[in-house]
């Protein structure tokens, strides 16, 4: 891997919630237009890592280096700003606001003169939302939901963007228009980290994968090659 | 009664409840975003005040004008504004992350210490302010006089209702602030900077408490006591209204108005309990009230109580039983100022003992313990000196009954609610017996008190009478000791950690709760009659709110992790008091000050840093722990 084309990279990451550690120096990295899938059971430490990455939970340990800088312990809004979008597995959307509204809280001009998402490109990707703009976000699926808080998150216009399990509890139909949306992503130039249960859609949509168990990486290889090692798959993902 | 009288009584009914949506919107946006109750509210209220009588009179002499006026009433809106702002900057910001026991009692401090700073710059007087001009008129309404600067204030509820609404929903600002109301982390991670939104939010709920103030002196004057009265109110009609919840807000005040206007004509003395009774009856059928909404994220009310808990080894049994022994011979060797301040300090202790089964063990956050305290303290005071004038050695037992059954009354609705819902309700049951103390004036003598609760002949003398506190204190303390160690005690915090498991694992959680609370307030009762006999008179700051605070205090000086904690914390706290008192004239401004400086520096009270201290020299080295930003 050449050092250059690295947007984010991870060292040695430690997380702890209070007293328990969950993180035991996570090792990654994610290039320029790739998508890279975190993939492990659960309580592996998948979404602590985004968090951690992000700021949201506070790393104990080890660095996170983004566009060549170390934002290790920055406050998330500060590491959102710099380009690093960050989509929650809980989707967390703003249910008082419109969908509309939604969007424009994470609102933010492109750094160096790239075209801005704008509600209108979106919903060329999710036209779902073009009907229900200003509907409340509370009376939206599941997978609406899913659909607006990503949007959300391109609206701030990120150079990578964080995925927590973007399939998860989704109907498979939707789960197909994820995978579109990530493969769009990947188009425009945006780099993707996410974490992933499933083996299905991480190979529809990834170039690389991390395997993570008990708070490290145990595995990191092509996604194809993956699919090639039964071994590993049983060991770290199968249940 | 005519119609038209009604319709002047509900009219001003409008205008005080317009004048209360001001400032309750203020309340309301800041708890929202910030999920802090700013108990300095008031204090801003009263700035307000005191801003616009400094400030109006001096552009009326330029030019005597309503746009004057209004342009001072501004100007000292946004005076006030700042002023929240520097309280953001300085303080909030660093205990957002804090339990919210904490936030509020860093946000008395702040009280404390307003309420000294306005006596030394504008004096003990009230201060008039001048009438609006142009608005100094009457208007005429079915027949019947109305002010016409009444009229304007029922207008400006209403304008100040849409102004916000369309701020709310017509501006990046309003957006966000909304966003933030629900989900603040996230809003963070999608890069906006929550500390400058924080601020912007304590400028406005600032300037809505200002504007609050400085529109009411053309119709009360400026004075020290608003800001008590007035956070009260405000409290309760966020409380009902929903916290975070500006059209809730509104309504809640359209109804508290009405209920004042009119209660006022059947129940005239007991307006303020109507209101509480509203308040309660609301949070039992709507318990985040009329239009509000359970926060997203969770967030600790109190901080974690007691955690483990070690029996006593034979070195602690023998310091406490030295220590009981050291106390039991003060009287023998200590001087008569001692003694009074040992009496004092045994009779805290066990109030804020019995806080701390509340709250260390029970996890029930009570913002108004002084309730208890001062229903035994007056049950005791009454029977001595009215019409039953039972002796002593009857009045005193029956302390705890009283205080007992009005903590099962109040703990029978408390114990429905959790969180900051939770401890607003204790604070308004303490509210009640307050006023029903301060405005039953044929009974309870009011503002005065009572005096003459003496103890009889062979207890007269403060050596005798130390015994008669002594042997009871003893004996609920060990008594409240021993149910935390029982089963009882487990369940309560079995409860305390996880409601839903404990339910899940068959435990009646509100039944346990109820009786903890019952206990407690019981405990709290007795300590009350106690104290009732040894300052030999009964008042109405035996129930307020600073006594509130003070037991809170020394639960926290001693530290809430511990079980014997409270009773550190009341010896060191009560001593210091008493010390320090007498000795500056800004005693409330110390104490705010320390409050503050121990919310943000021993969060963890004298014990538990004392524990703090051994646990880092026993490892050295251990992970890093996340400060709070």
């Amino acid at each position: 891997m050449s050092g250059g084309d690295i947007v984010l990279e991870a060292e040695g990451l430690r997380a702890a919630y209070g007293q328990a550690q969950i993180l035991f120096g996570v090792d990654l990295a994610l290039r320029r237009g790739e998508v890279v899938a975190l993939m492990g059971r659960n309580g592996a430490g998948k979404t602590t890592t985004l968090k951690a990455i992000m700021g949201l939970v506070p790393a104990t340990g080890g660095r996170v280096i983004f566009e060549g800088r170390d934002v290790t312990r920055w406050e998330p809004f500060r590491i959102a700003r710099l380009g690093l979008g960050y989509v929650p597995e809980e989707r967390r959307i703003f249910t008082d606001l419109t969908v509309f509204e939604n969007l424009g809280v994470g609102r933010r001009s492109p750094a160096g003169g790239r075209a801005p998402w704008t509600p209108e490109r979106l919903f060329s990707i999710f036209p779902n939302l073009a009907e229900m703009k200003n509907r409340r976000a509370s009376a939206m699926s599941g997978g609406e939901q899913q659909m607006l808080t990503i949007a959300r998150t391109l609206m701030g216009n990120p150079r990578a963007v964080l995925l927590d399990e973007p399939s998860e509890g989704l109907a498979p139909v939707i789960v197909e228009q994820m995978a579109d949306a990530v493969l769009r992503m990947k188009r425009e130039g945006i780099a993707v980290l996410l974490s992933e249960q499933n083996l299905n859609f991480a190979s529809a949509v990834s170039d690389r994968v991390y395997v993570i168990e008990k708070g490290s990486v145990r595995y990191e290889g092509k996604t194809e090659a993956l699919e090639a090692e039964r071994e590993v798959r049983e060991a770290y993902l199968t249940v | 009664m005519d119609l038209s009288f009604l319709a002047t009584q509900a009219l001003s009914g409008l205008a005080s409840a317009s004048s209360l949506f001001v400032i309750a919107s203020g309340l309301s946006i800041v708890f929202g975003v910030t999920r802090i109750v700013n108990f300095a509210h008031g204090s801003l209220y009263m700035l307000g005040a005191y801003a616009a009588v400094t400030i109006v009179p001096r552009l009326l002499d330029v030019s005597y004008s309503p746009w004057m006026f209004f342009l001072g009433v501004l100007a000292s809106a946004v005076a006030v504004g700042l002023v929240g702002v520097t309280i953001e900057v300085v303080l909030l910001r660093r205990i957002y992350r804090a339990p919210e026991l904490f936030q509020l009692l860093a946000t008395f401090g702040v009280v404390l210490i307003v309420q000294d700073v306005v006596l030394k710059v504008w004096g003990p007087v009230d201060i008039p302010g001048p009438r609006a001009p142009g608005l100094r008129h009457g208007v005429e309404i079915l027949g019947e006089r109305f002010p016409a600067y009444e009229v304007f204030l029922i207008v400006v509820g209403p304008m100040v209702l849409a102004l916000l609404w369309l701020l709310m929903h017509r501006t990046r600002f309003g957006v966000l602030v909304r966003a933030a109301t629900q989900d603040r982390e996230m809003v963070g991670a999608l890069g906006v900077n929550q500390a400058l939104l924080f601020t912007a939010t304590l400028f406005l709920g600032a300037f809505l408490a200002g504007l609050g103030g400085a529109l009411q002196i053309p119709r009360v004057p400026a004075s020290a006591q608003m800001d008590t009265a007035v956070i009260t109110e405000a409290f309760v009609v966020t409380v009902i209204g929903g916290m975070g919840s500006v059209p809730g807000a509104f309504l809640a005040s359209l109804i508290i108005g009405q209920l004042q206007a009119f209660g006022i004509l059947v129940f005239p003395k007991v307006t303020l309990v109507l209101v509480f009774l509203l308040m309660a009856a609301v949070l039992v059928v709507k318990p985040y009230g009329l239009l509000g909404r359970p926060a997203a994220a969770g967030h600790a009310v109190a901080p974690e109580g007691i955690l483990s808990l070690a029996h006593f080894g034979r070195t602690e049994s023998l310091l406490a039983a030295l220590a009981v022994a050291a106390l039991l011979a003060v009287p023998l060797i200590g001087d008569a100022y001692t003694t009074k301040v040992a009496i004092e300090v045994m009779v805290f202790a066990l109030a804020a003992f019995s806080l701390q089964f509340l709250m260390g063990v029970g996890g029930l956050v009570s913002f108004g313990h002084a309730a208890y305290f001062g229903i035994g303290a007056y049950a005791a005071g009454l029977l001595a000196t009215g019409p039953l004038k039972l002796p002593m050695e009857a009045a005193i037992p029956l302390a705890p009954v009283f205080a007992g059954a009005g903590a099962a009354l109040f703990g029978f609705f408390v114990v429905r609610l959790s969180g900051i819902y939770l401890a607003m309700l204790t604070l308004a049951f303490a509210q009640i017996v307050h006023a029903v103390c301060f405005q039953w004036v044929e009974v309870t003598g009011g503002d005065n008190g009572v005096v003459g609760v003496w103890p009889p002949a062979w207890a007269g003398n403060r050596e005798a009478y130390f015994y008669v506190v002594a042997l009871p204190t003893l004996a609920a303390i060990l008594f409240l000791r021993r149910a935390i160690y029982a089963p009882f005690g487990y369940t309560l915090r079995a409860a305390r950690d996880s409601a839903t498991r404990a339910d899940a694992i068959g435990i009646d959680v509100r039944s346990h709760r109820w009786l903890g609370f019952t206990l407690a307030g019981a405990a709290a009762g007795l300590a009350g009659g106690l104290y009732a006999f040894s300052k030999g008179s009964i008042d109405p700051t035996m129930v307020s709110i600073p006594m509130s605070v003070d037991f809170l205090v020394m639960v926290l000086v001693g530290g809430i992790r511990t079980v014997a904690g409270p009773l550190v914390g009341a010896a060191s706290f009560h001593a210091l008091k008493d010390f320090f008192m007498p000795l500056t004239d800004f005693w409330r401004l110390f104490l705010g000050a320390s409050i503050i400086a121990m919310v943000l520096l021993f969060p963890r009270g004298v014990v538990g840093a004392a524990e703090g201290l051994r646990g880092r020299m026993r490892r050295r080295r251990g992970p890093a722990v996340a400060r709070p930003a």
